[in-house]
């Protein structure tokens, strides 16, 4: 894991100091609100229906046991005993007081941690795959470009101030994972014909409002490159992108009304002006970033698939655990042990303090003191041994951590929705968890496959409902709440947006609806379909047919 | 005209407040004052910017409510769940949270 340094210590000491003054300021009356809102969302302090909320930056999604553990006593302390993880791999604390932030900040930046740039129109905190550095299909860890990224964009001053948020995420496995295409910038680590690393770069893409795949505008560029074409693109934005209206301020928008080709031009035009400046790393400092993500010294774990091998045919529950949750590990004798945070009737991404205690304390046991959180707002334990898996899922029981439900139809992603987020027309919790309760029975959820399914409470898309195999968007009609279902879309390697299957439907017609839609792909898939294929493959008539009676 | 009351979030906390009668802010929508017209509510409004200048507390607003058996509920679904709590966490509604003070 990276390890701050001087420099980045200092900085978000300093900043923790200034946000103190900030508060002091706003309580003593200096600071009027409308002076001190961009202060505290620039701190990630936003006011949401109940009360503050604090967006906590988790680069790249990962995580120290020591800093989950200080993520789980600040829910204790400064909030109501749990947290929120997001599709942004951040956590929220949706209880904070204002009074008390600036000393929850000093507690995260005692254990380098912070709040910068989880809000605000700058460019905000980097996501990538969650399986970095131990997916056997990986080309490059792409935590160490998403800590160059970092550290580059951090109060970067230039980009401070874009017309509009802006997000980048990073990958370097071919299964993406990390939903690259749906991002301002997506980045693909790739190996040309000589075997030189380099990136794919996307642009464009993005959901909410008006949702885009982002187009391919270089399908390589060459490693030591990436800062100085990065900042070409955003270079191009800033000074294009529409500051007149914020829904069409994003640079899907300038990428769409420029057309791709043409955005590329100028991209290329501009880094030809500014590729040979200072911006891209030297070696040496790559090299010193790079050595953070160096793997663990992992044990010979000899004889550990055989144990495994045993402990599952010794138990039919830890199999099913196994066989969905746990994921292929680059080392002989690893496993990837993920994580759900879906129980059966829970709040998707929620997690107690007393849960996040548990996983930090079976990642310093089983997993080199590192967790990942996912964008599916899931935790992920990286290195796990294959014969300490069985240890690793007892503990997860007895905390409600050990549902078998990875990408299946209960493992949805569902934004705050109107339970907590001042800006949703609907909530969307609530929905997911009684989705998660009708398909309650594994088995059935076995047999059902694969089955991404989305819920946003409002247009802003947090819950990414546009690219599930099956999406749920929450409208207001008339003070009622209300749901439009879009299927087919995708947010991995074959990414695509869904469409919308037809009217949409009240609150208490939603369920049913989503097991219609089930009932009706069970009745037409061909062998081992995915949900997603059997759409691809038939369209909408079918499923139209099952909803609505007619096509 | 519909009954309103006036509505915020607490400056220090951020917590849902209400205008009482006393000009206090009450957590509870029951200890609301209710503007049964135009003119009340243009008073209460006046009294909650005051309070907003005083800083105790952000973003006043009126919302409508009735009051079914002398219980005061707001009209629309958004500000329910505000007067209520996250519908999804009745453990932690407005009725039954208890702050744990380490005691």
């Amino acid at each position: 894991m990276y390890i701050y340094d001087e420099i980045d210590q200092t900085m978000v000491d300093q900043r923790v100091n200034q946000f103190r003054d900030q508060v002091r300021r706003r309580i003593a009356g200096e600071l009027s609100e409308d002076e001190f809102k961009p202060l505290r969302l620039m701190n990630g302090v936003y006011l949401q229906l109940h009360a503050y909320m604090l967006r906590v930056a988790i680069p790249y999604g990962t995580l120290s046991a020591e800093q989950l553990r200080k993520l789980a006593w600040i829910a204790r302390k400064y909030d109501r005993g749990y947290g929120h993880f997001t599709t942004r791999q951040n956590l929220q604390y949706n209880w904070p007081k204002l009074e008390e932030l600036p000393d929850l900040l000093a507690e995260l930046a005692s254990v380098q941690m912070h709040a910068l740039q989880t809000s605000g129109n700058c460019i905000r905190n980097v996501t990538a795959d969650q399986f970095a550095g131990v997916a056997a299909d990986e080309v490059i860890d792409p935590r160490i470009h998403a800590e160059i990224i970092r550290q580059w964009s951090t109060l970067h001053p230039e980009f401070t101030f874009l017309p509009r948020k802006f997000k980048i995420a990073v990958t370097g496995a071919e299964t993406d994972r990390a939903a690259v295409k749906v991002h301002d910038i997506g980045l693909i680590a790739k190996r040309d014909v000589a075997g030189e690393l380099g990136f794919e770069v996307i642009v464009g893409g993005g959901l909410g409002r008006t949702p885009m795949v982002g187009p391919t505008i270089r399908d390589f560029l060459p490693e030591r490159h990436l800062l100085s074409y990065l900042e070409a693109v955003l270079r191009v934005y800033n000074q294009l992108g529409r500051r007149d209206n914020m829904y069409k301020a994003r640079v899907k928008i300038l990428v769409h009304e420029t057309g791709a080709e043409k955005f590329t031009e100028m991209v290329e035009r501009e880094w030809e002006q500014i590729r040979d400046t200072a911006v891209d790393l030297p070696a040496g400092e790559r090299e010193r970033i790079a050595a953070f993500f160096n793997p663990p010294l992992y044990d010979k774990a000899e004889d550990a698939a055989e144990t495994l091998t045993r402990q599952v045919a010794g138990d039919a529950d830890f199999a099913h655990w196994v066989e969905t949750n746990v994921a292929p590990h680059k080392a002989d004798g690893y496993a990837i042990a993920n994580i759900s945070l879906k129980p059966i009737g829970g709040v998707p991404g929620d997690a107690s303090a007393e849960q996040m205690d548990a996983v930090a304390a079976l990642a310093e046991r089983f997993s080199f003191s590192e967790i990942r959180v996912t964008h599916e707002q899931n935790l992920v334990l990286p290195h796990v041994r294959q014969d300490e898996l069985y240890a690793v899922w007892q503990t997860l029981k007895s905390y409600d951590l050990h549902t078998p439900n990875l990408g299946l139809v209960s493992d949805m992603i569902a934004c705050p929705g109107m339970d907590y987020c001042a800006l949703a027309n609907a909530r969307s919790i609530p929905l997911a968890q009684e989705i998660s309760e009708r398909f309650a029975d594994l088995d059935r959820q076995y047999d059902i496959g694969e089955l991404k399914l989305k819920i946003s409470g409002c247009i802003n898309a947090c819950g990414h409902h546009h690219v599930g195999h099956i999406g749920i968007l929450g409208v207001d009609r008339k003070g009622e709440e209300y749901y439009q279902i879009t299927l087919g879309g995708s947010g991995a390697e074959d990414a695509s947006l869904g469409d919308i299957v037809g009217p949409a439907f009240p609150y208490d017609k939603v369920v049913n609806a989503i097991e219609t839609l089930v009932d009706a792909y069970l009745g037409v898939r061909a062998d081992n379909e995915r949900f997603l294929d059997t759409y691809r493959r038939l369209g909408a008539d079918p499923f139209k047919e099952a909803l609505y009676g007619v096509n | 005209m519909t009954q309103q009351v006036i509505s915020a979030n607490r400056l220090g906390d951020g917590i849902v407040v209400y205008l009482a009668a006393d000009s206090s802010w009450s957590e509870r929508i029951s200890g609301s004052v209710i503007a049964m017209d135009e003119t009340a509510a243009d008073a209460l409004l006046r009294e909650a910017k005051q309070a907003e200048q005083d800083r105790v507390v952000i973003d006043p607003y009126l919302i409508d409510v009735a009051e079914v058996d002398g219980v005061v509920r707001p009209i629309k679904y958004r500000e329910f769940i505000r007067a209520t709590g996250p519908s999804v966490r009745p453990d932690l509604s407005k009725q039954s949270y208890v702050p744990d003070t380490g005691a």
